[in-house]
């Protein structure tokens, strides 16, 4: 029978059925963080379970980590428990940790794939909701919370259920300066926060194959805003040829035998998906959010919905939305002034994302009054946009430059902007109060958001470029 | 994990689809925050960070709610399990909402913590008496019947996959029940290191 490539990542890793009907899938790397590892290492030394293997397991410090240059344990005060813990929970049980100061710490799904650590067609866990992220190298992953974290540690496998299958298939051809941000913001307002919920989603069609590795890992990111916890594209000749001596990635006869089984990793014909969304990309526009969840996303030209148009159920909660945006119906979002710009996270925060945005700063000034800020995903992206100049690009025009990690994505390592502040920010998500209370994030391209920083206002980046 | 049998209490309405784990439970900026302060944190404050009267679960008949019935996808967001532990802190071991996200239904299971959806004809008709009961008097939940039973005695049956209501009410240590199966894992690991040797042994250059 045809199968899906979920299917067959999936079968190739059940390790057995446990008794309460749950497979148990094994997991091929493990990616811990600062902010929740150390929970885990705890429940660990009470239980005296020793972490099964510590050769498959890494570590990075990244959610709370300072990004002012020259940082230590105790830049972001609040952060010190957490990254010491991280640091001794890890050096006792033998794990890789990517700490402050090494050339490679960063933001887990940013260096798990830089690095060679997640490899196509592998399962992968990680304490964190955006563990789908490496979805864009053909790889299974499984966000999950602390006791699940736990449990991988002490067995290597989680315990679960086969979740259904759903194909997004993107048509068409992506304009000059549309994005992969553009597109997932785009299949968000399609489909919704909870559209993929219960589903493992393969992004397919030939946007999804057109796409850089980069640009697939930032369309995989925004999986589980869609509500689905694993979304990939299937790997092929620009996953394996990027991959390719990477540091962790196998070398010589270990990569050509992997070579061979990784190009078995597709969908086959016919297979069939317990739903199936098509999304012609054809005439899209940059996407920006105007609301306070991932999928309140309108076209750079469009205007602001009206809540009295829409679906009985979502009205109250655009009407929130609104209150909290400081937004009307039928207003226009390009215009608007801007108070904080922020480019990084795990959604766009790698070289290709730096690079876009560079393309729009260079030999431009940050419009006055605005504070903007780019933070590289990894020390590895750090080092090499500072190898090409990047970093003076940037600087020059008045952004801050950051050491890598998540910084003002969720605030937690104390980089947030002030109550009533329109941010526009690369990030994932436009939470209430997540880049600081009160703060209404616009999440957009890392090029909208350098427009933004320069125009002091949005602005559709095409007009600019 | 202590089982999950049944409770009676308080339900308290928080009918809104799409609250996420970031409202549950904000950043926190402590090893060991104290969950129950934590829950809600901001959405029960006012800019002036005075308590929001107005908020339910700061209304004097909810304060001791054990029951809190939400709207759609209802844990969306960051996969933080504190956003779970913030409710037992407080004593709420059971959430009745139109749907759940998936991480945090599993973060729900392993914290002895019901989750429980309504057939979809029934859903509306159970949050009218949530509102209207606004507090007055106890519902009740219990897994063994799989029903949810209203103050004046109306009964809503619910479903459950099997093994995730085994789990729940035997209070299963999921680990210890995973650990039965350590020869099958090291005999995996030995067939990959055979079949997919990149799988299991890695070195950096
Ligand atoms: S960058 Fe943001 S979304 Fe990504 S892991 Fe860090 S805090 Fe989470």
């Amino acid at each position: 029978m045809p199968q899906t490539l979920f299917d067959k990542i999936w079968d190739a890793h059940v390790v057995a059925r446990r008794s309460d009907g749950r497979d148990l899938v094994y997991m091929d790397r493990h990616v811990l963080h600062e902010l929740h590892a150390p929970h885990a290492f705890m429940r660990l030394d009470e239980t005296k379970r020793a972490v099964r293997r510590p050769d498959l397991t890494f570590a990075v410090q990244d959610h709370t980590v300072a990004s002012r240059p020259g940082r230590d344990d105790t830049t972001n005060p609040e952060g010190a428990p957490f990254i010491r813990a991280m640091r001794a929970g890890t050096q006792s049980r033998n794990i890789r940790l990517f700490d402050i100061g090494d050339p490679e710490q960063g933001i887990s799904h940013v260096v798990g794939p830089e690095l060679g650590i997640v490899l196509p067609g592998t399962t992968y866990a990680c304490p964190d909701s955006h563990a789908c992220t490496v979805g864009g190298l053909g790889a299974l992953a499984f966000g999950c919370g602390t006791t699940e974290l736990e449990h991988v540690l002490a067995t290597q496998v989680i315990a679960l259920k086969r979740p259904k299958r759903m194909r997004v298939r993107l048509d068409g051809k992506l304009g000059r300066g549309i994005t992969a941000k553009d597109v997932a913001l785009r299949i968000l307002a399609e489909i919704g926060v909870d559209g993929g919920r219960g589903h493992a989603i393969e992004f397919a069609g030939s946007v999804a194959q057109a796409l850089s590795v980069e640009g697939r890992l930032t369309l995989c990111n925004l999986t589980i805003e869609m509500g689905a916890r694993s979304g990939f594209v299937a790997p092929d000749e620009t996953a394996f040829d990027w991959l390719a001596g990477r540091p962790w990635a196998p070398k010589g006869a270990a990569w050509d035998a992997a070579l061979k089984s990784w190009r078995t990793l597709h969908s086959d014909d016919g297979a069939i998906f317990d739903r199936e969304v098509v999304i012609d990309c054809g005439s899209l526009e940059p996407q920006i959010t105007w609301g306070i969840d991932p999928s309140q996303v309108i076209s750079v030209s469009g205007r602001v919905p009206d809540p009295a148009g829409a679906d009985p159920r979502h009205q109250p909660a655009m009407k929130r939305a609104l209150d909290y945006m400081g937004l009307s119906p039928g207003l226009a979002l390009e215009g608007l002034p801007v108070n904080r710009v922020f480019i990084g996270s795990c959604t766009n925060s790698r070289m290709p994302d730096l690079e876009e945005a560079a393309a729009i700063v260079r030999g431009r000034k940050v419009a006055q009054g605005v504070a903007a800020l780019v933070v590289p995903g990894s020390s590895t992206v750090k080092r090499e946009a500072e190898a090409r100049g990047l970093d003076r690009v940037f600087r020059d025009a008045g952004f801050a430059w950051g050491e890598a990690g998540c910084s003002m994505c969720a605030g937690g390592n104390g980089d947030k902007g002030k109550s009533g502040e329109r941010c526009v920010s690369t990030t994932n998500r436009n939470f209430e109060g997540r880049q600081g209370q009160g703060v209404r994030t616009h999440l957009v391209s890392p090029a909208m958001a350098a427009a933004a920083a320069i125009t002091g206002k949005i602005t559709d980046v095409r007009k600019l470029a | 994990m202590e089982p999950f049998i049944s409770l009676t209490g308080v339900a308290a309405p928080m009918l809104a689809d799409d609250i996420n784990t970031d409202q549950i439970t904000p950043v926190y900026r402590d090893l060991h925050p104290d969950y129950a302060k934590l829950l809600f944190a901001r959405k029960r404050k006012r800019p002036d960070g005075s308590d929001d009267p107005d908020f339910v679960l700061n209304k004097p008949q909810f304060k001791d709610a054990k029951i809190l019935v939400a709207g759609q996808n209802f844990g969306c967001g960051s996969s933080r399990e504190s956003a779970v532990w913030a409710f037992v802190a407080v004593g709420i071991r059971c959430i009745i909402a139109r749907s759940f996200a998936d991480i945090y239904r599993d973060n729900c299971l392993k914290n002895g913590v019901l989750p429980v959806v309504l057939p979809a004809g029934d859903a509306e008709a159970f949050e009218k008496l949530v509102v209207e009961t606004d507090g007055t008097a106890p519902f009740s939940a219990d897994l063994r019947t799989q029903t949810v039973t209203a103050p004046g005695g109306r009964q809503f049956k619910f479903d459950i996959a099997p093994e995730d209501r085994t789990i729940l009410l035997e209070g299963l240590d999921d680990i210890g029940l995973t650990l039965k199966h350590a020869p099958d894992i090291a005999a995996w690991e030995q067939r990959m290191q055979r079949e997919r040797p990149w799988l299991q042994s890695l070195s950096r250059t």
